[in-house]
């Protein structure tokens, strides 16, 4: 198990490879939905402002 | 077909549409994506030139094509948007380009990460493959920057359309920097004159990374478009009906 996850002495640069990619997706995926949540809000609370005046 | 493409490019359906579409592409991107890495890492024999360093290519590879098909999607679409008037199109595009920056700096890390153990460095300046990627990351920065800097939309839309076609010149120039100068990077394992250079226990995973990456980054670009849609439909009907469903005045 420890030899496969040695990697040959390249486990450092293998796994932080994969990390770094991991890390990256999940970022794109959240910062996707908050700005979809955040642009949603806004839409909406103009919405409501406009209404409110008229 | 042309009423398909018609009712495709109409925002509320595409909104829709693309919503139903997000999770499918979602599943099979992580589908395909745990089986390659799986099969990468532990299943796949270690390259008798690299050792194990080589499995690194599992994310760089997928990462990089990526970064640059990102790149072709946002110039055609907004090369459309120029031309057709499509304002879909330039949702499109304006959605794909931090997408793009993302990849393009996965591939840059992953293939810094992978050239330490390998070329004995983690930056080569100068080098043609490493340097054109990097102007690729500096263009979508460009297109970004350029598109908050203008307060009219239809404006910003015009402008940064331009600079993304200007800069699909760099696209070939990655791809082919390996053929046509000496570089560091190695040249390339799958497209290329007599079939892919590598054997099926290695490409099968590779394949699998490059699918479901793919679909990864479908369902990201989609959801972007929505978002992007949303707020460029803002001041129509449908939108008032989507984000006040109860208080709406049909």
């Amino acid at each position: 198990m420890n030899e496969m996850l040695a990697m040959g002495n390249y486990g450092a640069y293998v796994w932080s490879s994969f990390g770094l990619t991991l890390i990256v997706l999940v970022a794109c995926v959240i910062q996707g939905i908050n700005r979809h949540k955040s642009v949603f809000h806004d839409v909406k609370t103009r919405i409501r402002a406009m209404e409110s005046e008229s | 077909m042309w009423t398909f493409f018609h009712k495709l490019a109409s925002p509320p359906h595409f909104y829709d549409l693309a919503a139903k579409f997000i999770p499918w592409f979602a599943v099979l991107g992580f589908v395909f994506v745990a089986y390659g890495t799986v099969a990468g890492l532990f299943f796949a024999p270690a390259d008798y030139q690299q050792g194990d360093a080589f499995r690194i290519i599992y994310v760089h590879v997928p990462a990089a094509y990526l970064s640059m098909m990102a790149y072709m999607i946002m110039a055609v679409s907004a090369g459309i948007g120029l031309v057709w008037r499509i304002k879909l199109s330039h949702a499109v595009a304006a959605a794909a380009a931090p997408l793009g920056a993302w990849f393009t700096f996965l591939a840059l890390a992953t293939g810094s990460i992978w050239g330490r153990p390998m070329w004995g460095t983690w930056w080569e300046w100068g080098d043609p493959r490493l340097t054109s990627e990097l102007i690729m990351l500096f263009l979508y920065f460009g297109y970004m920057a350029l598109r908050a800097a203008i307060d009219d939309p239809a404006k910003a839309d015009k402008a940064s359309a331009v600079l993304a076609l200007v800069g699909a010149v760099n696209i070939p120039i990655i791809h082919f920097s390996v053929e046509w100068w000496s570089s560091l990077h190695q040249g390339a394992t799958l497209i290329r004159e007599g079939g892919p250079a590598i054997q099926t226990s290695m490409l099968y995973p590779l394949l699998a990374m490059i699918f479901g990456f793919t679909f990864l980054f479908g369902a990201l670009l989609l959801g972007r478009v929505r978002t992007e849609v949303l707020f460029r439909e803002r001041r129509s009907r449908w939108v008032y009906n989507l984000v006040l469903p109860d208080e709406g005045r049909g």
